[in-house]
């Protein structure tokens, strides 16, 4: 369980978020959507103490990301950043190695081997891994980067828009295997989704923020709704339905 | 207003000079008229090559952070000396008249800089970050090819290269003075009659060329008045680094304007002001030699990461 | 990895010529029968050829560090102001306290190195990432500002000498008992190895340092430590040498990539062969007089930056 208790953030004077409270249950995907600029980056890049925390707490599983040792962290939670300037040279298979980093610290076992072969496969990376990352498509860059924060085996995985640089079809299939994985119940997701149809097929739960604070919070139907959309986005939005599924008609 | 700051220097540098003359004066007028007389000029023509070579430069780079001297120019004025050494030999190199020989050095040189110098610019033009570390490595290169090329000589002919790393305004070869003089006063004629047009490549070339000045033609005479003047300079007092980068930056601080027509005279007059006063300083007060160099380097560095750092790259 | 074994054995081909290469000559076929060409060996051909490969290591290794440490593929220790921050050092020391032994002045010039480092990577911290080439820039006018401060304190006391050696790397004056300093290099080059994985990782970025649970401070600061301690010990024993830790790393970058554990032994070796090339062309180009190393690299160094600087496009990695 992660649990965010009274978290507000300050660059200078520019108020990003205010007095967040939430608690994000274990197993399941949690989507985090809202307009620009409304602090989700900031709150996903806090839990993950990219950032120190300047009020309130964050726990993982009851243990505070401000003090417990960054190491021990590594193992509980892994985040894939949305600007991810690296620029390293390195191939990917390298690269998807790194995530093992925090279970080996250097000294690779047979184990963590073979959970970058899997993390290859299950990507579709087997091909190209031996290619060097300034030498793939942006989608395929950022298929590694979900493997190597994919290979990190964490139980808790937050993704700041991973599907950034997807075509549909990874895209899709992206979300179709963190769904596969969820269902397990072994791991969760806090995703970043600008999509807020993906968000509405994929997740169990959607937290909205609109400029720095907390807006909605709960199930996809609640938040797949025309007024909460409309409020959320400051734009036209009509929901329909298909099939099933709502379908936020954002695009007309 | 701007007229009164170009007077107001004017007067500055007046005193600046009579100082240089008068301050611990002793023996004979008519010999220290002639001694001081020759040091002051030589300070006087330098002042003027540097400043008008560094805006010139800066005019058709279109930035104002780039020196002839950060580019590696003077370090090829060195190179074109030491090449020459190496193949004529030392004794023919010595037997050749003086004024020959710098003549020769300056059409090896304009011949260097512009085939260089075109290439850098015109590839670089839209990455300046790698135009300047370029010129900073070429820098590099010509120094080390010069070091070389004094270790391969002859030790005789080695001793007639003084290997100068820093300036040395106090010790000024003045047998170069009267032929420096003429070059600087041609190139200061053309670029005099050239300040609107010059205000006009400053916009960048598609305005320019938009405005109607042959841009490529232009840029090619600049180049070439650029390698002049900073050969004259080197020829007379060694290579200085950043000097004309303190002395363009505080005419454009104190002008605050685009205009040639007063950012010339003006750095020409700080500039000016600058090595007399400071070599008046150096000299006559606190008694030491060829310091100033290295000071104005100093601080004409400070001054480079200042600009770096306040983005005012462009 | 497959090759590496063939550039060893260059590495080593070239060890044994260098071995041979001298004023006074020593046939191959007969050079241990006679104690004085033997003595002559062991005092100087030996030390010399052994202090070649160290420096030429470490030197490389120190440069693939920097470049993680900094982001930035075209930065050195000799060419962000390290080296000559360890110069400053040593000048002050020699000044102040003149008949301080070489520990004391080690220690001092790793500090005063460790100091410039530090002014040098905040100053680019406050640069923005978009424009990878004003790094090296920042860095080569810092390191001629502390290098005219430097000239400007040892003119004023005349010491302009003895400046002049640290400035400029030469190995003509390497004997026994005058290089044993460089072993702790290779010592910090294999602790490098060691910690290899932790410095790739610092290279990727802060971000991802701590995503993958490194304390990104303290690697830093052992970085810092073995950067700063290296490039004195280097300066202290033989001078500056510039262009190996730019040039090597960034071929052994082309090679194997960024992943240090991969391109360390590269690095090394590679860095080996390119100082004793260069110190045997400086030694047989004008033979019997010796051009220094430091102005050999400094040609054929700069050729092949500018190369660099124009084989690859704007992004400097």
């Amino acid at each position: 369980m992660i649990e965010i208790n009274g978290v507000s953030h300050n660059y200078g004077k520019s108020k990003i978020l205010q007095n967040i409270s939430l608690s994000i249950k274990e197993s399941g995907i949690t989507a985090l959507i809202g307009p620009n600029g409304a602090g989700k980056s900031t709150l996903l890049s806090l839990m993950a103490r990219l950032q120190p925390l300047q009020t309130g707490s964050i726990m993982f599983d009851g243990h505070s990301v401000s003090q417990t040792p960054t190491r021990e962290l590594a193992k509980t939670l892994a985040i894939l950043r949305q600007d991810n300037a690296l620029s390293s040279r390195m191939s990917l298979r390298d690269l998807v190695g790194f995530g093992r980093y925090p279970h080996h610290k250097g000294r690779p076992t047979a184990k963590d081997h073979r959970a970058v072969e899997e993390a290859l496969d299950y990507f579709d990376l087997q091909d190209m891994s031996g290619r060097f990352i300034d030498e793939v498509s942006g989608g395929q860059k950022q298929r590694a980067l979900v493997a190597m924060a994919f290979c990190q085996e964490t139980k808790y995985l937050l993704l700041d828009e991973p599907l950034n640089n997807l075509d549909m079809y990874y895209a899709r299939s992206l979300m179709k295997r963190l769904r596969e994985i969820a269902d397990t119940g072994k791991r969760s997701f806090v995703i970043v989704l600008h999509d807020i149809n993906y968000a509405g097929a994929y997740a169990n739960e959607i937290i909205a923020l609109k400029d720095g604070t907390l807006a909605i919070h709960g199930p996809p139907q609640d938040v797949l709704e025309t007024n909460a959309l409309q409020t959320l986005y400051s734009m036209k939005i009509t929901v329909t339905q298909h099939q099933d599924q709502l379908v936020a008609l954002h695009h007309l | 207003m701007h007229a009164k700051k170009l007077i107001i220097l004017s007067v500055l540098l007046a005193l600046a000079c009579i100082a240089f003359m008068t301050l611990g004066a002793k023996g004979s007028w008519s010999f220290l008229l002639v001694f001081r007389g020759t040091k002051l000029l030589a300070l006087l023509l330098v002042s003027v090559a540097i400043s008008v070579a560094t805006l010139l430069f800066q005019t058709i780079s279109g930035n104002r952070i780039l020196t002839p001297s950060i580019m590696g120019f003077d370090a090829l004025y060195l190179l074109v000396q030491t090449l020459l050494v190496f193949t004529l030999g030392g004794f023919t190199y010595v037997a050749l008249d003086g004024q020959i020989k710098f003549l020769a050095e300056i059409g090896v040189m304009l011949l260097a800089a512009v085939l260089l110098f075109s290439t850098v610019m015109g590839k670089g033009r839209q990455d300046l970050h790698r135009m300047v570390l370029v010129g900073i490595i070429f820098g590099v290169l010509f120094r080390s090819l010069t070091g070389f090329l004094q270790r391969i000589i002859d030790p005789n002919d080695f001793a007639i290269l003084q290997g100068a790393s820093f300036a040395q305004f106090s010790s000024v070869d003045k047998d170069l003075l009267g032929l420096g003089i003429l070059l600087v006063s041609a190139c200061c004629l053309i670029i005099w009659r050239l300040r609107y047009t010059l205000d006009v490549i400053a916009l960048g070339r598609s305005n320019a060329i938009n405005l109607g000045v042959s841009y490529e033609r232009l840029s090619f005479v600049v180049l070439v008045l650029v390698a002049t003047l900073v050969s004259v300079s080197t020829a007379l007092v060694g290579p200085v680094a950043f000097f004309g980068l303190l002395v363009t930056s505080l005419a454009h601080f104190i002008m605050n304007t685009h205009r040639h027509a007063i950012l010339l005279p003006a750095s020409m007059l700080i500039a000016a002001l600058i090595l007399v006063s400071g070599q008046t300083v150096f000299e006559r007060i606190l008694k030491s030699q060829s310091t100033l160099s290295v000071t104005v380097e100093f601080f004409g560095g400070l001054l480079f990461l200042l600009l770096l750092f306040r983005g005012k790259m462009r | 990895m497959k090759n590496i074994g063939v550039a060893i054995v260059a590495l080593f081909a070239l060890s044994c010529f260098s071995l041979f290469v001298g004023v006074k000559e020593i046939a191959i076929s007969d050079w241990w029968q006679s104690p004085q060409n033997i003595d002559l060996f062991f005092i100087s051909r030996i030390p010399r050829t052994l202090a070649v490969i160290l420096t030429g290591a470490s030197l490389a290794v120190s440069g693939a560090v920097m470049q993680m440490l900094a982001r930035n593929s075209f930065v050195e220790p000799s060419s962000v102001g390290t080296a000559q921050s360890a110069a400053l050092g040593i000048l002050l020391v020699t000044l102040l306290y003149p008949g301080s032994p070489l520990i004391v002045k080690m220690i001092v010039a790793s500090v005063t190195a460790m100091i410039g480092m530090a002014v040098f990577l905040a100053m680019i911290s406050r640069l923005p990432v978009t424009s990878p080439l004003l790094v090296p820039l920042v860095g080569l006018i810092f390191s001629g500002i502390v290098e005219a401060l430097t000239i400007f304190i040892a003119f004023q006391t005349e010491m302009l000498q003895f400046q002049g050696t640290w400035m400029s790397g030469e190995f003509s004056g390497i004997l026994r008992g005058r290089y044993e300093l460089l072993w702790l290099c290779g010592v910090l080059a294999i602790l490098t190895y060691v910690v290899a994985d932790q410095f790739t990782i610092i290279g990727m970025g802060k971000d991802a340092s701590i995503n993958l649970g490194l304390n990104y401070k303290q690697v830093v600061i052992v970085g810092l430590f073995i950067l700063a301690l290296s490039t004195s010990l280097v300066v202290v024993t033989v001078g500056m040498i510039p262009f190996v830790g730019l040039v090597v790393p960034n071929i052994a970058r082309r090679l194997m990539g960024d992943n240090l554990r991969a391109s360390l032994p590269w690095v090394a070796v590679l860095g080996a062969l390119l100082v004793l090339m260069c110190d045997l062309i400086g030694r047989l180009v004008h033979f019997p007089y010796e051009i220094p190393v430091g102005t050999v690299l400094g040609v054929i160094g700069s050729f092949v930056f500018l190369y660099l600087l124009y084989a690859r496009p704007a992004h400097a990695r």
